[in-house]
C-alpha cells in the first residue's frame, strides 16, 4: 500500500467506526483531493460527512473548531502546508487553547491533515515545512509519519485523540520512499516492509519514536522524508557510521526517553530536517540533547537542515538536505 | 515631471492632480457638539416584515432600513411588533435592569482594586437580552465580550460570573481568562476569546454540524462593528452562505471600537448589514435600543434558520454609552455629549416607558425592582468574595497552571510544573489549597 492509500484507508476505517468523523477541505469531496487522499469517501459517506470547502483556510479551521465544539471529530485538510498561515490564528489562539481557557468545558478534537515538504518542484509556496511554528505554540500536537504503516496508524490515533493535532504528510513519500537522489528513478512502496499495512483498525501511539536501525557510533534524529534519505545515504556510503536512526514520528509530544537513551549510548547526535534552520525544531532537539546528555557527548550536536531562504524553485536540489550534505555531516561529526 | 528616485519617492504625472489618501473622521471630537445627523432613522412601520423564507436577494432594502417597533414615546406598532405578553416584556425589563446593576457593581469592584478589568454593556443591553428571549435555551451562543446579558437572561448564577471576574478559588476557569471572558457550557454560552471575530467561523461550524447531524438547534454569534474588518468575519460569511448554515450573525454597531469610530470599519460607505448582501445572506438592520425590535428580528432569523432557509445577518444599531473597558477613557476621543444625544435613547428606559404607558408598570414598582436587584447583586458579590478576589493575590492552586493544556500532560509540562513548584517552595512561598467550585 502506498502512503496515500494508507491515509485514505485510515480515514475510511475511522469514518466507518465513528459517525462523528467529518472530512472537509478544498477539493476533498467529489474529486477526492488533489493527491487523492480522500478519494471515494464522499460517495461512501455522503456530503454531510465529506464536503468541499471555500478557499479559506481561516474558515476551514474556524468551522472545524465549531464542529469539534459541537461534538464532531473534524479532519480538515489544508491542501498544502504552505497555505496554513491564514489559519494560524484559529490554530494557535483558538484550537490550541480552547481546552485550557474553558477549563475543559470545550475542546477542539480536530486533526488537520496537510501535505508538506519539498522535493517535487513545488517552488516557494508548495514546499515548506512549517512544523516548527506549531511546536512553539502550547496546546497543539504535531505528528509526522514516514511510512504507509505509520501513516495509517498515526492518523487513526490522531483522529481519535481529544486534542488538536497537526498531521503533516511528507508528500514526497506519498507514492514511494525517497532516497534523496533527484536524478535517479523514484522507487515505489511495493515490496517495502513498512508498506505492509494491516486491514482495519490499529493505532500507532503518538509520542513514541521508532528506532529505524541501531548502531553505536552516532544518533540521528529525524522525521518524514529525511528518514529515508538518511537511511539510504547510510547504506550507500562505504565508510558510513553505524548509527541509531530515530524516526521521531511526533514532535509534540516528543519521545525524550528514546532520544536520551540513544545519545547516551552513542555520544554523538546529528539532527536532520528539511525545514529552515534558524529557530527550527532542530534547535529545540539540540538544546534538549545538550541539557540532558552533555557529559556523554563526544562531539558537538550538529544539524543538517534546509537553508534560511525561501524554497527556490529552480535550485530546489541545492536547497534540499540530500546525500551530499549528509555525507559531509557524517564525516565532520565522526571526526570531532 | 520628476522621476522617482530614492531622494524623491513621489512621482507626479504631468497635468494630473496628486492623489489624496482619505482617512475617515468621526462627526464630532471632544469639545465639539455631538452630531448624529448622518444616522438615518426611518419611522416605525416603514421597514416591512417579509416572510422568514424570503430569498435574500429579495430583501436588499432591509440592509438599509431599520426594524423598529417602539416609538420614542413608548408606543409599539408596525409589522414587526412581536406582540409579547406583559409578563415577557417585564421579564426582559428585569433582565436588562439586572445586567445594568451587575455591570455597575462590577465596574466599581474593578475601581476598588478587586479585579483587573471590566467591560460594561451600558446602553446596549437590549441586544443581548432580547436575543436570549428570542432563542431557545438549547441554541448555542458564540458571544463577544459585551454580551453578559445573554447569561443573565438565561438565569445564570451571578456568583459564578463574579467568581470568573475575580479569578477566585471558585472560578471554574481556574483564573486563566481575563475577567468577563466567561465560558458556561451548561447555558449554551461558548468560551469567549480575546482575539476578535474568531468566534464567527466557529459559530458557523457549530451550526453546520447541527445541520449535518439533523439536529434542531441553531447557533448565534455576536461581534462588534469594528471587528467586521477581520478576515474571520468574511470567512464566516462565505461558509454561512455556501452551506446555508442555521446561524444568526449579529453585528453590534455601537459606534465605537475603543477610539476608532465605525467609519474606520467602513461604516461611512455603507451599512454593516449591507455586508451580508454580497454573500447572499438575508440581512436586517434593527434599532438595537428597541428591545421589542431586537426580539422580533431575532425570532425572524431563528425561524428562517429552523426552516433550513439559511443564515441571517443582523446589524444592531446602538451606542456604547460607557468606555470600551475600565482601561479606556472615552472623553479623550469623543464628544462628551454623545451618549445623551444618541437619537435612539436608552433601551431600558424605552421599555419601561412603554410598559408604564400600557398600564403594566409604574415608577414605584420600578424603583422597588431596582432596589431589589441591587440587593441581589450585592448579596451575590458578598458570596463570591468569600472565595477570594484577584486584588488579594493568588487564589489558584499552583498546579492548575499546567492542567488541561492537553488532555494528558506530556513530560515537558510535567517537568516544568515540578520546576515551578520547587522554585516556589525554595522561596518559602505558600501553595494555595484547592477549593471545589460551589463550595
Amino acid at each position: 500500500m502506498t502512503m496515500i492509500q494508507a491515509i485514505n484507508d485510515a480515514l475510511d476505517v475511522t469514518m466507518q467506526r465513528d459517525d462523528t468523523v467529518t472530512v472537509m477541505g478544498e477539493d476533498v469531496g467529489f474529486f477526492g483531493g488533489v493527491f487523492r487522499a480522500t478519494a471515494g469517501l464522499q460517495a461512501k459517506y455522503g456530503t454531510s460527512r465529506v464536503f468541499d470547502t471555500p478557499i479559506s483556510e481561516c474558515g476551514i479551521i474556524g468551522v472545524a473548531i465549531g464542529m469539534g465544539a459541537y461534538g464532531l471529530r473534524p479532519v480538515p485538510e489544508i491542501q498544502f502546508a504552505d497555505y496554513i498561515y491564514p489559519a494560524l490564528d484559529q490554530l494557535v489562539s483558538e484550537a490550541a487553547r480552547l481546552r485550557y481557557r474553558s477549563a475543559g468545558e470545550f475542546t477542539a478534537p480536530i486533526t488537520v491533515r496537510s501535505p508538506f515538504g519539498g522535493g517535487i518542484f513545488g517552488g516557494q509556496t508548495h514546499s515548506q515545512s512549517p512544523e516548527g511554528i506549531f511546536t512553539h505554540c502550547s496546546g497543539l500536537k504535531t505528528v509526522i509519519p514516514s511510512t504507509p504503516y505509520d501513516a495509517k496508524g498515526l492518523l487513526i490515533a490522531s483522529i481519535e485523540d481529544n486534542d488538536p493535532v497537526l498531521f503533516f504528510e511528507p508528500k514526497r513519500l506519498y507514492n514511494g520512499p525517497f532516497h534523496g537522489h533527484y536524478d535517479r528513478p523514484a522507487k515505489g512502496w511495493a515490496g517495502h516492509p513498512d508498506a505492509q499495512v494491516p486491514e482495519g483498525h490499529y493505532r500507532v501511539e503518538i509520542g513514541k519514536a521508532r528506532v529505524v536501525r541501531e548502531g553505536s557510533d552516532l544518533t540521528i534524529l529525524t522525521y518524514g522524508t529525511m528518514v529515508h534519505v538518511v537511511a539510504s545515504t547510510l547504506d550507500e556510503l562505504p565508510d558510513a557510521p553505524k548509527a541509531d536512526l530515530i524516526d521521531l514520528r511526533s514532535l509534540i509530544p516528543l519521545d525524550i526517553e528514546t532520544i536520551e537513551a540513544s545519545v547516551k549510548k552513542t555520544g554523538r547526535c546529528l539532527i536532520v530536517h528539511e525545514a529552515t534552520r534558524t529557530s527550527g525544531f532542530g534547535a529545540e532537539l539540540s538544546a534538549l540533547v545538550q541539557e540532558r546528555c552533555f557529559h556523554h557527548l563526544e562531539a558537538p550536536v550538529q544539524r543538517v537542515t534546509g537553508f534560511d531562504t525561501p524554497y527556490p524553485h529552480a535550485l530546489e536540489w541545492a536547497y534540499f538536505p540530500g546525500p551530499v550534505r549528509l555525507a559531509q555531516a557524517f564525516k565532520q561529526i565522526m571526526k570531532d | 515631471m520628476m522621476a522617482t528616485t530614492p531622494e524623491n519617492p513621489v512621482w507626479t504625472g504631468a497635468n494630473r492632480p496628486p492623489l489624496r489618501l482619505h482617512v475617515p473622521q468621526p462627526p464630532a471630537r471632544p469639545g465639539e457638539a455631538p452630531d448624529f445627523s448622518a444616522q438615518a432613522i426611518p419611522p416605525v412601520g416603514e421597514t416591512p416584515r417579509p416572510d422568514p423564507d424570503t430569498p435574500a436577494a429579495q430583501m436588499q432594502g432591509h440592509a438599509f432600513g431599520l426594524v423598529r417597533v417602539l416609538d420614542l414615546d413608548g408606543t409599539a406598532s408596525g409589522p414587526w411588533d412581536p406582540q409579547v405578553s406583559p409578563e415577557v416584556a417585564l421579564a426582559m425589563l428585569r433582565a436588562m435592569a439586572l445586567t445594568r446593576a451587575f455591570d455597575d457593581r462590577m465596574f466599581r469592584a474593578q475601581r476598588q482594586g478587586k479585579t483587573s478589568f471590566y467591560m460594561k454593556s451600558l446602553g446596549e443591553e437590549a441586544v443581548s437580552i432580547a436575543a436570549a428571549f428570542a432563542l431557545d435555551d438549547e441554541d448555542m451562543l458564540f458571544p463577544s465580550y459585551r454580551q453578559q446579558g445573554l447569561l443573565i437572561a438565561r438565569n445564570h448564577d451571578l456568583v459564578d460570573m463574579m467568581n470568573q471576574i475575580y479569578s477566585n478559588r471558585a472560578d471554574r476557569m481556574k483564573g486563566r481568562q481575563l475577567p468577563i471572558m466567561y465560558s458556561v457550557k451548561a447555558k449554551g454560552f461558548f468560551s469567549i476569546s480575546g482575539n476578535l471575530a474568531t468566534q464567527l467561523p466557529q459559530a458557523v461550524g457549530w451550526a453546520m454540524a447541527s445541520a449535518a447531524r439533523g439536529d434542531t438547534r441553531i447557533a448565534a454569534a455576536w461581534l462588534g462593528e469594528g471587528s467586521t474588518a477581520e478576515g474571520d468575519f468574511h470567512s464566516a460569511c462565505t461558509f454561512a452562505s455556501v452551506y446555508r448554515a442555521p446561524v444568526i450573525l449579529n453585528v453590534v454597531n455601537n459606534q465605537w471600537a475603543i477610539s476608532s469610530f465605525s467609519g474606520m470599519a467602513g461604516g461611512d460607505e455603507t451599512t454593516f448589514a449591507a455586508r451580508g448582501l454580497g454573500y447572499g445572506i438575508a440581512t436586517l438592520r434593527v434599532d438595537g435600543n428597541d428591545v421589542l425590535a431586537v426580539l422580533a428580528a431575532t425570532r425572524w432569523a431563528a425561524e428562517r434558520a429552523r426552516g433550513n432557509h439559511g443564515p441571517t445577518m443582523i446589524e444592531h444599531v446602538t451606542y456604547r454609552t460607557e468606555g470600551h473597558s475600565t482601561s479606556d477613557d472615552p472623553s479623550a476621543y469623543r464628544s462628551a455629549g454623545e451618549a445623551a444625544a444618541w437619537p435612539l435613547g436608552d433601551p431600558l428606559l424605552r421599555l419601561k416607558d412603554h410598559l408604564i404607558k400600557q398600564g403594566h408598570w409604574d415608577e414605584e414598582r420600578h424603583a422597588a425592582m431596582e432596589a431589589e436587584l441591587m440587593e441581589q447583586v450585592r448579596t451575590a458579590q458578598k458570596a463570591s468574595e468569600r472565595h477570594g478576589i484577584l486584588g488579594h493575590g493568588l487564589n489558584q492552586p499552583l498546579d492548575t497552571m499546567f492542567e488541561g493544556v492537553f488532555e494528558h500532560m506530556p513530560w515537558h509540562l510535567a517537568e516544568q510544573e515540578a520546576q515551578m513548584l520547587a522554585e516556589w517552595q525554595a522561596a518559602g512561598l505558600p501553595d494555595i489549597k484547592r477549593e471545589e467550585p460551589g463550595a
